[in-house]
């Protein structure tokens, strides 16, 4: 069935991405809202907007019945989750399928299996991809965990079974912590997931966080190559390229080809993202999570390859085939995305929410900034502090750093505190234009390079 | 007998406690010593920590737990 409408379960910048979308296909679309987001943009450009809550996100965005029954008032054929609040929880995608209407992303069980970390894991070696070295799903005791860091070694990471998104992860140096640490890491995640399950890691130290997206329809299914997210302040990112510079074409080609062996192995339908670690000196890959949404940093992946993977989303979810095939699929020049945040860096990326008073955002031809702005907005407390996703294209990485220098000196933001500055000294900086970094280097190189007394002077645009 | 206003710096949601599953940092009538917290402002999913400020008798909250807040608004007073 063709979709006719949607109802976009999000707010900020990726709501309005998606009435983009959808307005490109010609889907009406109906935007939810809590009551501090009635001036949001994407209220203001989508064809019907539904209140449905109070601010607090579990009175609203996360509140399944509310979400369910604006959809249906509205007569929506359709629910688009966007990333965060409920697009990777399976009860939702079940209550929208049981409801009579499509969830733009997989099924319930898709969504439950790969969220599961422990089950991931044995999805993706099953699959022939491979998985940092550790316990091989769940450990019963500390006699086990001894056990598994005999044949690992040391540093390993205690994980949560039902954790994700960095939370529930304790690193161990060696065997008396593990004894320490282990009773309290099962205590922790019963306390924090309500499932004191856990299992074991090896730290791979100075490693590469390398993605892929893939797309399916539930019986074709391809990449639309890699992308490299190694700049990260406490295991968030800040600035995703693609593809990877220095990753070796064999290696690329069995990254992604992992990663569509993974989609084939569970059927998987719609836009997805496997994430992994690649250490350079080894050239090998390891598979850490499945991600089964679209991705904040997904238009870095639209930039090199063409593909708009949003309307890909949309087309899939109505019931066709996907509109490409492998052999259509190839990069194009580099991208980069810097994400502009309303915090400030020279007060330890405090948070700030304010009134815009200023926008000017940069134009021309490979430049795009994805936003929820607009001057005379004030931007509410209780969500995240994402204010907008600039990304930049250019024929190879040199042209593109160039042309991101200049977007970014374009970019001016005013009313509240931002992390522009931040993003014009990383794309000033010597180690980043070589691509010379890892998972750690954001947090060092921000306190020896970026903030340290008598060093680099910040500009603030 | 004076009070003391304590404010939120910032717009944001309140909190009484560190964590759901724990009693709240201070009761209506329990005496505050100025660097004792009070309650947390999530602003924009960071945590904040308040602090009394000033040491008192008797601390009475004028703001819920989980309740929205402007900033420069009251949330509780102490008497001195």
């Amino acid at each position: 069935m063709t979709i006719r409408s949607v109802l976009i379960a999000n707010r900020g910048e990726i709501a309005v991405r998606i009435i983009r979308a959808a307005k490109a296909l010609g889907i009406r679309s109906v935007q939810v809202y809590s009551a501090a987001d009635a001036d949001m943009l994407a209220v203001k450009l989508a064809d019907e907007a539904i209140e449905i809550g109070p601010p607090a996100p579990k009175k609203s965005y996360l509140d399944i019945a509310a979400v369910i029954a604006a959809a249906k008032r509205a007569g929506a054929d359709a629910v688009h989750p966007g990333y965060g609040f409920l697009s990777e929880n399976g009860d939702f995608a079940d209550a929208v399928v049981a409801a009579g209407m499509i969830f733009i992303g997989p099924s319930g069980d898709a969504i439950r299996l790969l969220g599961d970390k422990v089950q991931a894991r044995a999805v993706a070696e099953k699959a022939g991809v491979p998985t940092v070295p550790g316990s091989n799903g769940r450990i019963a005791s500390l006699e086990e965990a001894h056990a598994v860091t005999a044949q690992t070694g040391f540093p390993i990471m205690i994980k949560a079974a039902a954790g994700g998104g960095g939370r529930g992860i304790r690193i161990v140096n060696d065997p008396a912590e593990l004894d320490k640490q282990f009773p309290q890491a099962s205590a922790e995640a019963l306390a924090s997931f309500g499932d004191g399950g856990l299992y074991l890691e090896k730290v791979i130290t100075r490693a590469r966080h390398v993605e892929v997206q893939i797309l399916g329809d539930g019986e074709n299914f391809v990449h639309c190559f890699e992308r490299e997210c190694s700049l990260q302040r406490r295991r968030q990112k800040v600035w995703e390229e693609a593809p990877s510079f220095l990753l070796p074409a064999d290696v690329r080609q069995k990254l992604c080809d992992s990663a569509v062996a993974l989609a084939r192995a569970v059927g998987y339908r719609g836009a997805g993202t496997v994430e992994y670690l690649y250490d350079d000196e080894s050239q090998a890959f390891y598979f850490i999570e499945v991600n089964t949404r679209i991705q904040v940093e997904h238009p870095v992946t639209e930039m090199i390859t063409g593909i708009d993977l949003v309307q890909e989303m949309f087309r899939v979810a109505g019931g066709a085939s996907l509109s490409v095939r492998q052999s259509d699929i190839s990069v194009r020049g580099h991208a980069i995305e810097c994400r502009i945040n309303a915090e400030d860096p020279a007060r330890g990326f405090m948070p700030a929410p304010g009134t815009i008073t200023r926008l000017a955002v940069p134009e021309g031809e490979g430049v795009r900034f994805d936003t929820m702005l607009y001057e005379g907005y004030t931007i509410p407390p209780f969500y995240d502090s994402l204010l907008g996703k600039l990304i930049v294209w250019g024929e190879d990485r040199t042209a593109c750093l160039a042309r991101l220098s200049r977007a970014l000196a374009d970019l001016k933001i005013e009313g509240v505190p931002t992390t522009i500055a931040l993003h014009q000294a990383l794309a000033a900086d010597a180690n980043v234009a070589a691509g010379a970094f890892h998972t750690r280097f954001l947090e060092t190189w921000l306190e020896t390079e970026f903030a340290a007394p008598g060093g680099r002077t910040v500009e603030v645009a | 007998m004076s009070k003391h206003e304590i404010r939120s710096p910032l717009p944001g949601t309140f909190y009484r406690s560190s964590a759901p599953d724990v009693p709240p940092f201070k009761s209506d009538g329990d005496a505050v010593a100025s660097n004792e917290a009070i309650g947390l402002i999530e602003v924009m999913k960071t945590f904040q920590e308040i602090q009394a400020g000033v040491a008192g008798g008797s601390i009475r909250f004028l703001v819920d737990n989980e309740e929205p807040v402007m900033a420069g608004q009251v949330i509780a007073e102490v008497e001195l």
